[in-house]
């Protein structure tokens, strides 16, 4: 408690305050631009988070990490096209309340669901994550290694449409992991010295996700403008909050431990919110049509399961989203050691960060609810300078990290890799989650065998170890079933499928 | 690994462009178990070889590959990106894209010697040309004022130096 109050005083000065304010106004402009999403946002504004100290950077990035999230749910509700999978819903119903005259509804229910979601999610992060971080260091390297199993398995095989392409990306991102000298011989560096110390996360990251998406939009740029909402001040009417609230905190309900499972990510919950509110609601006609649970649901369990993210990621070091995985580059930037003795070795940062995660909430609905038709105009920039404008500060930010050349050909290299990876529809999450946790993987097995001395047994000698593979076994076979029974519909996930399909529908429509 | 979403029956236009990726994933796995087969065995503290992991990636990437191939000649389409500026109905445009790969290209040829005050100006208006804008003063207005402007940023508020290029001593 008195960590977390710590925390709060750090947050608090004057200084800080600035900061996080800069960091929501930075993450929502960035995140409104079309075809940036989140994850896209932290790592073009990484950089810039660099240079200040590193509770102020920790402020500032907890401000760009909901901004982001905010942002890139705005976009969903004035243009029809999600940016990524977990605003999909958001899309469907929200851009239909817009074409309805409701948009400012429907950015109001999104802005103050995310903060109530926000919040609540916040507070159980400030009860979970210690308590997750105490049994975490009783834990050891033959547990770190399953679960950094697991976690992989997830993210490919749960989460994806193509388990195939999930796993290519996967493997795709252990080689580009294996690239440096950190078994003391140079693997895969081509004999290029510049490659000793492994690639760079912040130029893989960068390059998957602005340079890749950049290329891959000039191939099919819309020549068409896109109809663009106009919208007023967000409001809601005394109706609208009476049938938010609900769909607010069961959205939350949703979104938190699925986001906190090492297997998290926001699609199912918000898939689950949607299903639900559309069964419990009174105007189920609306559904479809714009309305307004639809929008307060999914966006409350997308926030809450983003918040959920950071359980595995603050007590484990394992990323779970391709936001998180920046984040924990992030961490790794500011030069802490994330794993699970973080919390042990460096509690004024973590409880600085969930502090900050607080404030930035606040601070965000402060300040988007009255700059909402500020943000609307962003998405009439020119789309040339808004590509021409991401391959500049992608380039910068990779050029920044060492001022070498090399890094920038790295990046249009792994560029191509994303804008191929886009054609074929091959995730980008796996390779990013693989290029963090391969290297870690090989540790966690270099130590258990080590302290074992070589007996491969040891890895399924600890009791979490051997509930985690068992889980992974279930998950095959549950996999396995839903594949035979439907083997035609078998590319979604299996909880998700029936949902899935009814929302593949209604986007085509 | 699981592969029954492979069988999607009614599809028979086969997307022959997914075999290059099969060929490259194959050829990329080999580049991995060829680079593992040159490592020397490990020390004696060292109970995971260092060519122990490569020879798993390497075996499972190509291994994916032939995957890929076989679903591939089976009817398996991928599902391309959508996006809010992403028009999927009209085929790739290939001229675009070549050309700012080559912009990316300049701009990393160029950077040691012009500094990237110089060169950030470029790769910013040369982009904004080949997606289309018309108006090239304007986008090499705009794009200096982003390279002078962000160099300015790092020194100053930052307090890093970006190398200055041959505009040494000018900046």
């Amino acid at each position: 408690m008195d960590l977390l109050l710590d925390g709060f005083q750090t947050a608090l000065t004057p200084e800080n305050l600035l900061f996080a304010a800069l960091g929501v106004l930075l993450g929502t402009a960035v995140g409104v631009l079309p075809g940036i999403g989140p994850a896209m946002t932290l790592a073009l504004l990484l950089p810039v988070t660099y240079s200040v100290g590193a509770d102020s950077a920790i402020i500032m990035f907890a401000g760009i990490y909901y901004g982001g999230m905010y942002g890139g749910s705005t976009t969903s509700i004035l243009l029809n096209t999600p940016g990524e999978s977990s605003s999909v819903i958001t899309a469907i119903e929200g851009n239909k309340m817009a074409k309805a005259g409701r948009a400012a509804q429907a950015l109001a229910t999104a802005a103050i669901g995310s903060f109530v979601a926000g919040s609540i999610a916040t507070v159980l992060l400030w009860i979970v994550t210690p308590q997750v971080a105490d049994i975490v260091v009783t834990l050891g390297s033959p547990s770190y290694f399953a679960l950094m199993v697991l976690a992989l398995f997830a993210v490919t095989a749960v989460l994806g449409a193509s388990k195939l392409r999930g796993f290519i990306g996967l493997f795709l991102g252990l080689a580009i992991g294996l690239v440096g000298t950190s078994t003391g011989q140079a693997r895969l560096t081509f004999g290029e010295p510049l490659l000793a110390d492994g690639i760079d996360i912040v130029v893989v990251a960068v390059a998957l996700f602005a340079i890749g998406e950049a290329l891959w939009v000039a191939a099919h740029l819309r020549r068409k403008p896109l109809e663009i909402i106009p919208v007023g001040q967000p409001w809601m009417s005394r109706e609208d909050w009476g049938r938010s609230w609900k769909p607010w905190l069961r959205g939350t309900a949703f979104g938190f431990p699925f986001g906190a499972l090492p297997a998290g990510g926001a699609e199912l919950p918000t898939f689950l919110s949607y299903a639900t509110e559309k069964k419990l609601s009174k105007h189920p006609e609306e559904f479809g049509r714009g309305a307004i649970e639809g929008v307060a649901g999914p966006e409350a369990a997308n926030n809450a399961s983003a918040a959920g993210t950071l359980v595995p990621l603050l007590a484990l070091g394992l990323p779970t989203t391709a936001t998180a995985a920046i984040m924990l580059v992030a961490l790794q930037g500011y030069g802490f050691q994330t794993g699970p003795t973080l919390m042990d070795d460096h509690p004024d940062l973590v409880w600085g960060l969930l502090a900050s995660l607080f404030v930035a909430n606040a601070l965000l609905l402060v300040l988007n609810l009255p700059m909402a038709p500020l943000w609307a105009k962003l998405l009439r920039i020119p789309r040339p300078y808004l590509y021409a404008g991401i391959l500049f500060f992608a380039s910068l930010g990779a050029y920044s990290v060492n001022f070498q050349a090399f890094d920038l050909a790295l990046l249009l290299v792994i560029g191509v890799l994303g804008f191929f990876m886009r054609r074929f529809g091959i995730p980008v999450l796996p390779l990013i989650i693989g290029v963090i946790l391969g290297p870690k993987l090989e540790e966690q097995l270099t130590t258990a065998l080590k302290i074992s001395q070589g007996d491969v047994s040891t890895l399924w000698s600890e009791p979490v170890a051997v509930v985690v593979y068992v889980v992974m076994a279930l998950l095959l076979v549950a996999m396995a079933v839903a594949g035979l029974r439907r083997p035609a519909a078998a590319e979604h996930s299996p909880a998700a499928d029936a949902d899935d399909t009814d929302e593949k529908e209604l986007v085509e429509r | 690994m699981t592969t029954p979403d492979l069988d999607r029956p009614g599809s028979r236009v086969v997307d022959k462009a997914q075999y290059g990726l099969a060929a490259f994933l194959v050829l990329a796995g080999g580049y991995v178990l060829v680079d593992a087969a040159g490592l020397e065995d490990g020390f004696a503290d060292q109970p995971v070889q260092p060519y122990t992991i490569p020879y798993v990636v390497g075996g499972v990437l190509a291994l994916l590959g032939v995957l890929l191939a076989v679903a591939t000649a089976r009817g398996d389409r991928p599902e391309a990106e959508e996006g809010e500026d992403v028009d999927l109905t009209q085929g790739t445009d290939v001229r675009t894209v070549g050309l700012l790969a080559l912009v990316l290209v300049a701009n990393i040829a160029l950077i040691d010697v012009l500094g990237w005050a110089i060169t950030g100006a470029l790769l910013f208006a040369g982009s904004a040309v080949v997606l289309g804008s018309r108006s090239w003063v304007r986008d090499l207005a705009v794009g200096v004022a982003l390279s002078v402007g962000s160099w300015y940023g790092f020194y100053v508020g930052l307090g890093i130096p970006i190398p200055a290029g041959i505009l040494d001593g000018v900046l």
